[in-house]
């Protein structure tokens, strides 16, 4: 028994390494292409030669670069947020982009956009995170109060509604400061034109949810068996649950401050985790991680690639890869009240 | 058993009474408003034939068409949620919410990106083809999510969640489209996208006015089909209903209403969820009495809404699908917390 626990303790090791060179390859072609193509290896010299007269270097260093690394950090976010909302709820449902939490960041953007103008970056950011939590915590608000509790399918409609309603008033506080343009840019916006600073805000971020995360995850296992289960075995679920909340919000909200609208990461990538790896989620979290990664740094290049010279939001492509996922899941155990 | 049937007669002409009335009063006040102002006085006075040229301009080529498309359009969502409501026996159905309206916007934005050089988007020709392609979209979203719904039978929920998946999907085809067109296009799409009363004009209301003057009258003929299905599927059938086909033949009213609809109004949402169950809780459940308040107060509720989303923060004009979804949504919320 000590000996297939080790084994299997090992292939899941071996799992997340193929899964993190993976990544780290894509992360190589992300950075090699674009208007115009850098093969590898000048991609190489630019990391570890640096010469400032080389013009590729330049562009490596100063937009590929970081933008290769936020659609990993975006990814790692949205998809260990899922896991974890997923794992408390015990709703294979429960996902940022089908909680509003989108519509609502964007709502306190326009707000903030409106009112004060001249906010800075972290400002719009910690923004986003208010406005991720207004909405997170509408959604389980209009969960706790109905009266047969939080079922897949509730949440998901009151994630539709709370969505729309904050929607709505953002497009009317946007139309009359004519803030459109700014909104729908942000809101499209994808991966484009995101510096250093925004990366190293999403670091700092990620290093706090991270830990946060794992610090949780053992406890999200037992909770993941129920509510009675886990206080029978002495877990305190209002503490786990609360953490659990703030780790959705912190990384959601860093996320989608940066990456605007990009659906469906949340929802689709725990779901093959726990597939793979099983129930644990002391692997689950870290596993999420890593293939949620690997997917947006993927979907970024699909969304270069597909109408070049122009860029596709990447949410739009996340959407396309993740809608027939949730068709799937609706169809499956999502349909019932589990 | 009669004095009450007599009873319920009496209760339903009253309300259909006071909604025309509201209607027709808050017409002359819609008149009225705008950024020209033209006092009811004279609103009537231009009716009646009398105004000068500018006024006739105004109330005859833009205020009035808007009207009669907004109560057209308010009326065949509403019809259309609750046919969608009496079939599926779910509270929670609405073409905004099963993805059909969005079916319908996907095919007219398709239509608009290929044919923009070639037909005028603001021709007559382009304004009749609209609800035709609108209900090619339509139908093709309402086949496509009943097929993935189905195993071994619809479930009411599974309708729900697969309808909130398709409509995804469209918003994801429709925001990769909507970037390949040209500026002008795009802010079209986008604003019509949100529900506006766009190009509101009288070939617009011809196109949309046989559409609803034919389906709508169907759809209270067919009303005490609906009322069977409340029953469940084994009774309709026993009473002798085909249940299958008048199930058929109701649903394709119902897609078709709203196909048509959303050619006109963008993508309004909420409103056919909505209302019927507001009539339902002033008229009881029965379909031949909740299909005819259904459309006046479809009518009604958006007209006004449009009235609002023009006047409130004049000179911007708030598209009136925005309007109704923030009036509509704290209602629907409060609903999903009540069903179980």
């Amino acid at each position: 028994m000590k000996l297939f626990t080790r084994s299997s303790q090992l292939t899941k090791a071996f799992i997340n390494s193929i899964g993190i060179c993976l990544v780290i390859l894509s992360i190589g072609v992300s950075i090699s292409y674009g208007a115009t193509t850098i093969d590898l290896q000048t991609v190489w010299q630019a990391v570890f030669q640096f010469s400032d007269g080389e013009q590729a270097h330049q562009v490596i260093w100063e937009l590929r670069i970081p933008r290769a690394l936020a659609a990993v950090l975006v990814g790692a976010f949205l998809a260990v947020s899922g896991a974890v909302m997923q794992g408390m709820t015990r709703n294979p449902l429960a996902s940022p982009s089908i909680m509003g939490v989108t519509d609502g960041a964007a709502f306190m953007l326009v707000i903030m956009l409106a009112f004060y103008p001249a906010v800075s970056n972290t400002g719009s950011m910690l923004a986003s995170f208010i406005g991720a939590g207004i909405a997170v915590t509408l959604v389980f608000l209009v969960g706790s109060f109905s009266s047969s509790g939080l079922t897949p399918v509730k949440l998901a409609l009151a994630g539709v509604a709370i969505g729309t309603l904050l929607r709505s008033v953002s497009s009317i506080l946007s139309l009359h400061f004519q803030l459109e343009k700014d909104i729908g840019f942000w809101l499209a916006g994808g991966l484009d034109s995101i510096g250093w600073h925004a990366v190293s805000l999403l670091f700092f971020v990620g290093i706090i949810g991270m830990v946060l995360a794992l610090s949780i995850a053992k406890s999200v296992t037992v909770l993941s068996l129920g509510d009675d289960l886990s206080t029978g075995l002495g877990q305190n679920n209002t503490f786990i649950k609360v953490t659990g909340i703030i780790v959705v919000l912190i990384l959601t909200g860093a996320a989608v401050s940066v990456a605007g609208s990009v659906g469906f990461v949340g929802l689709i990538i725990p779901h093959i985790a726990r597939f793979i790896i099983g129930t644990d989620y002391r692997w689950i979290i870290p596993t999420s991680a890593v293939f949620g990664a690997l997917l947006l740094v993927n979907a970024d290049i699909v969304a270069r690639m597909i109408n070049a010279p122009f860029e596709t939001p990447v949410g739009a492509i996340t959407s396309i890869i993740g809608v027939p996922f949730f068709l799937y899941l609706a169809r499956g155990s999502g349909g019932e009240k589990k | 058993m009669n004095t009450l049937e007599k009873q319920k007669r009496r209760r339903f002409w009253i309300i259909i009474g006071i909604l025309l009335v509201g209607i027709i009063v808050f017409s002359f006040i819609s008149l009225h408003l705008g950024a020209i102002s033209i006092s009811p006085k004279e609103v009537i006075q231009t009716l009646m034939g009398q105004g000068t040229d500018k006024q006739e301009l105004v109330l005859f080529k833009f205020r009035l068409p808007g009207i009669i498309l907004a109560l057209l359009i308010g009326a065949g969502l509403a019809v259309s949620g609750t046919i969608m409501q009496g079939i599926t026996q779910n509270g929670l159905a609405d073409p905004g919410i099963l993805g059909i309206n969005s079916g319908a916007g996907f095919a007219i934005v398709l239509f608009i990106y290929f044919f923009q050089g070639v037909i005028p988007a603001t021709s007559a020709l382009n304004t009749y083809m609209l609800p035709f392609v609108a209900l090619i979209g339509a139908f093709t979203a309402a086949i496509l999510i009943y097929t993935i719904a189905w195993k071994k039978g619809v479930s009411p929920i599974r309708l729900v969640l697969v309808g909130i998946g398709v409509n995804a999907a469209f918003g994801a085809l429709l925001t990769i489209l909507q970037l390949r067109m040209d500026p002008q296009n795009y802010r079209q799409v986008t604003i019509w996208l949100s529900g506006e009363i766009w190009s509101a004009n009288w070939n617009f209301v011809l196109a949309l006015l046989p559409w609803m003057f034919i389906l709508i009258p169907i759809a209270i003929k067919k009303a005490r089909n609906l009322n069977v299905f409340h029953l469940g599927d084994d009774v309709a059938s026993g009473l002798g209903t085909y249940v299958e086909r008048e199930r058929g033949v109701l649903l394709f009213i119902a897609v078709a209403l709203a196909g048509a609809s959303v050619a006109a109004g963008g993508a309004i949402a909420f409103l056919g969820l909505v209302v019927p169950h507001i009539v339902r809780k002033l008229v009881g459940p029965l379909h031949h009495y909740v299909i005819p308040i259904s459309a006046l107060l479809g009518a009604f509720i958006l007209m006004v809404a449009d009235m609002i989303g023009s006047n409130l923060l004049a000179p911007t004009t708030i598209p009136v699908g925005i309007v109704v979804s923030i009036v509509s949504t704290p209602y629907f919320v409060y609903l999903l917390m009540k069903t179980n």
